[in-house]
C-alpha cells in the first residue's frame, strides 16, 4: 500500500487512474443521494443497463472506440431507456419494478447481441468492447478524467444554482407543483444528470455493477446525518474515497480489476455505517437498547421493593428473597446491580432497601405520576 | 357579489382513467368561510382539492380565485398535502420544511433571506413548535408533523388555505390546537377548506359544509345544509347525527 502512494507521484497512469476513479466517486456519491431519497434506487441499475446498445450501435456507426463518443452513444440509450420507464408507469397500471426490470432486461439483451454481433465482424478493431460489461480503470485516459472532471463541475454548479429547488422536490413534489415551479423541469434535470453520471462510470466500473456505485457512497451518508446538505457532502467524500482505495488495492495486488474492487471498498463503508452510525447504527441502537430496558428493570424491582416496604414503620426492616422472584424483571442481576449501587443491602437469604433506595424509590414515584398527570 | 367570492369552481370534471372521479362540479366558496368537504371514501374529496391547485389535470372546467385563474393567483392560495403523502425519514429539520412555504414567493433560484427565515420562526410558534425547530422530522410525532405542515402553509401568508385531512392521526389535544388556529385564520378574513372525516364534530368546528360523492350534492353553511336529507345522499344510508338545533 505504501508503495502504491510514491507510485502516485512517480507513475503517471496510475495517477491518472486514481484521479478517474476519485472524480467518479464524487460525482455519483453526490447524483447518487438524489437517486436514494428520491426512492428510485433501481433506476441507476435499469440506466446503466440500457447504456449498453448505445456504446454498440456508437462503435457500428463510427467504427471508432474513441471513449467520449462510445459513451455519447451510452448517453442516448441511456435516456431512451429512462424515458420509457417513465412512459410505462404512466401509461399503463404497471408498477415502476415492473417497468424497471422490463426495460433492463430488454436493453442489456439487446447490448449483448449487439455485442457479440460485433465479435464476429471480421474486423480486427471491435476487441475491447465488453469492457464496458465489467468496467477497466486501466484504460481511463487523461481525457477521459478531463470529461469526468468537466462533468462534475457542471452538475457541481447546477446543484447549487437549483439547491432549493431540488431539496424541495425530492422531499414533496405535490407541494413544489402548488408552490408555481416547473416539476416536470426539475425532475428532468435530475435524473438528466443521473443518466451523466452513470454513463461517465461505464469504462470504469462497467454496466452490471454502475448502480452500487452511485447507491452505496449515498446509502452509507445518509446513516451519519440529518441534514440534506452534509449528506450529499459525505456521499462525495465516501465515493471518492472508495475509488481512491479500490484503485490502490487493485493497483498493489496483480490482476485484480478495478471496478469490483470498488464496489466492495464502497460496500464496506455501507457495512460499517449501519454498524457504527451513532444515531442510526444498529450496535448503538443495541446497546441503548439493552441499557433501558435494565435501568428499567432496575427501577420496576425498586418500585416493587418499594411497595413492600412502604407499609413496614422500619423501611429498612430485611425481607426474604423469595417473594420477589415471582415478579418479571427481577433476577439475580438487577437485585446485585441494585446493591452495588448501595439502594440495596443482601443478608444471606434476605435484603432490605436502604434510605438512600427508599428515597430513590420513592423519587422514581413522583416522576412516575408527573409523566402520567 | 362575485368580488367577495375567494372560489368559483364551474363544470370542473375529472377522471383518472375512463371513471370520472369527480362530475360536473359547479362551487362557489364565500370569503372568510371555515368550510368543509364531506363524503365517503373515494368520493373525490382530495381530488377535488388537487384539481383546484393544478396538480391534477382536469378533463374540463375552470376554477376562479378572487375572479382571475387560478394559475395567476398562486400566491394568494396555501396548500397542507395529507401526512402521508411525504417521507417524513427526510434528511431535514422542521424549520428548513416550514421554510419551504416562502420558496413560492421567492421564485427560482433566489435563496431565502432574512425575512423569509423570520416568516418561518413566526408560522413555527403560531402552531406552537417553535422549541421543536431544529428537530430531524421523522423525530417528531404525528401531531407535531401535522402542526409542522400547517405552519409550512402558514408561512406562504396566503388568503386561501386547502388542507387535506389535517385531523388525520392526530391526538385530541393536537386537534384541538389545529382547530383553533384555523378559527384563527377565519376571524383574520382568510377562507379555509378543509377536507373532513369526522361528521361528529361538522357543527362545532366548521361554519360552512359541501356534501360530495363525485357530484356536488350540497353546500351550504352547516345551519342550514347539514342535515339527515343531505347526510343520506351522500353517504347512501341513513345516517343518524346529532345536528345542532
Amino acid at each position: 500500500m505504501t508503495e502504491y502512494f510514491s507510485m502516485l507521484f512517480t507513475d503517471y497512469t496510475l495517477r491518472t487512474i486514481s484521479l478517474g476513479t476519485a472524480v467518479l466517486g464524487i460525482i455519483c456519491g453526490m447524483l447518487g443521494s438524489f437517486a436514494v431519497l428520491r426512492k428510485q434506487s433501481l433506476l441507476g441499475d435499469a440506466i446503466s443497463h440500457a447504456a449498453l446498445p448505445g456504446i454498440a450501435i456508437a462503435f457500428l456507426i463510427t467504427g471508432t472506440k474513441d471513449s467520449t463518443i462510445l459513451l455519447l452513444g451510452a448517453l442516448v440509450s441511456g435516456l431512451v431507456g429512462t424515458f420509457w420507464i417513465r412512459g410505462i408507469t404512466s401509461k399503463t397500471h404497471l408498477k415502476s419494478d415492473t417497468a424497471l426490470g422490463l426495460v433492463l432486461s430488454l436493453f442489456f439483451g439487446f447490448g449483448i447481441l449487439l455485442l457479440t454481433f460485433i465479435q464476429k465482424q471480421p474486423n480486427a478493431n471491435q476487441a475491447g468492447l465488453d469492457k464496458y460489461l465489467f468496467g477497466q480503470a486501466a484504460t481511463l485516459l487523461e481525457s477521459d478524467v478531463w470529461l469526468m472532471s468537466i462533468v462534475t463541475g457542471i452538475s457541481l454548479i447546477v446543484l447549487l444554482v437549483f439547491w432549493k429547488e431540488f431539496k424541495i422536490m425530492l422531499f414533496d413534489a405535490e407541494y413544489t407543483k402548488t408552490l408555481g415551479f416547473n416539476t416536470n423541469f426539475i425532475d428532468i434535470l435530475i435524473t438528466f444528470f443521473i443518466v451523466v453520471a452513470i454513463v461517465l462510470g461505464l469504462q470504469t466500473v462497467g454496466v452490471v455493477l454502475m448502480s452500487a456505485m452511485l447507491l452505496a457512497p449515498a446509502a452509507a451518508a445518509r446513516q451519519w446525518t440529518n441534514s440534506l446538505g452534509i449528506m450529499i457532502f459525505l456521499a462525495a467524500v465516501f465515493g471518492a474515497f472508495s475509488g481512491v482505495t479500490g484503485t490502490a488495492i487493485s493497483a498493489s495486488y496483480d490482476n485484480l480489476s478495478t471496478g469490483p474492487v470498488i464496489v466492495l471498498v464502497a460496500s464496506s463503508v455501507v457495512l460499517i455505517s449501519f454498524i457504527f452510525s451513532p444515531t442510526r447504527g444498529l450496535l448503538f441502537r443495541e446497546i441503548r437498547f439493552l441499557q433501558n430496558r435494565k435501568d428499567l428493570e432496575q427501577d420496576k424491582t425498586l418500585a416493587f421493593m418499594y411497595n413492600i416496604v412502604f407499609n413496614h414503620e422500619n423501611i429498612t426492616h430485611p425481607h426474604n428473597i423469595r417473594i420477589l422472584n415471582n415478579f418479571q424483571g427481577f433476577t439475580k442481576k438487577t437485585l446485585q446491580q441494585l446493591e452495588d449501587k448501595g439502594l440495596v443491602t443482601i443478608t444471606g437469604q434476605e435484603w432490605s432497601l436502604t434510605k438512600k433506595g427508599f428515597d430513590t424509590a420513592q423519587n422514581l414515584y413522583t416522576n412516575q405520576s408527573m409523566v402520567n398527570e | 357579489m362575485s368580488s367577495n367570492l375567494a372560489v368559483k369552481i364551474d363544470d370542473l370534471t375529472v377522471a383518472y382513467n375512463y371513471k370520472p372521479v369527480l362530475w360536473d362540479i359547479d362551487l362557489e366558496i364565500p370569503e372568510g368561510v371555515l368550510m368543509a368537504i364531506v363524503g365517503p371514501n373515494g368520493a373525490g374529496k382530495s381530488t377535488l382539492i388537487k384539481a383546484i391547485l393544478g396538480i391534477i389535470k382536469p378533463i374540463a372546467g375552470s376554477v376562479a380565485i378572487y375572479g382571475k385563474p387560478y394559475k395567476k393567483q398562486r400566491s394568494l392560495v396555501a396548500y397542507v398535502p395529507q401526512k402521508g403523502s411525504v417521507d417524513w425519514d427526510f434528511p431535514t429539520t422542521a424549520f428548513d420544511v416550514v421554510l419551504m412555504g416562502t420558496y413560492g414567493s421567492l421564485g427560482w433560484i433566489k435563496r431565502p433571506g432574512q425575512k423569509q427565515k423570520k416568516q418561518a420562526l413566526e408560522a413555527l410558534e403560531q402552531v406552537g413548535m417553535l422549541a421543536f425547530k431544529n428537530r430531524q422530522i421523522s423525530q417528531l410525532s404525528g401531531g407535531q408533523q401535522q402542526r409542522v405542515f400547517l405552519a409550512r402553509a402558514l408561512a406562504q401568508n396566503a388568503s386561501i388555505y386547502f388542507m387535506d385531512e389535517p385531523f388525520q392521526g392526530v391526538d385530541a389535544t393536537t386537534e384541538r390546537a389545529i382547530i383553533n388556529i384555523l378559527k384563527a385564520l377565519r376571524e383574520a378574513g382568510k377562507t379555509v377548506i378543509v377536507v373532513h372525516h369526522d361528521l361528529q364534530t361538522v357543527p362545532e368546528y366548521f361554519d360552512w359544509v359541501t356534501f360530495l360523492n363525485v357530484k356536488k350534492i350540497a353546500t351550504g353553511t352547516v345551519k342550514n345544509i347539514f342535515n339527515d336529507d343531505n347526510l343520506t345522499k351522500t353517504y347512501g344510508i341513513n345516517y343518524k347525527v346529532a345536528v345542532n338545533e
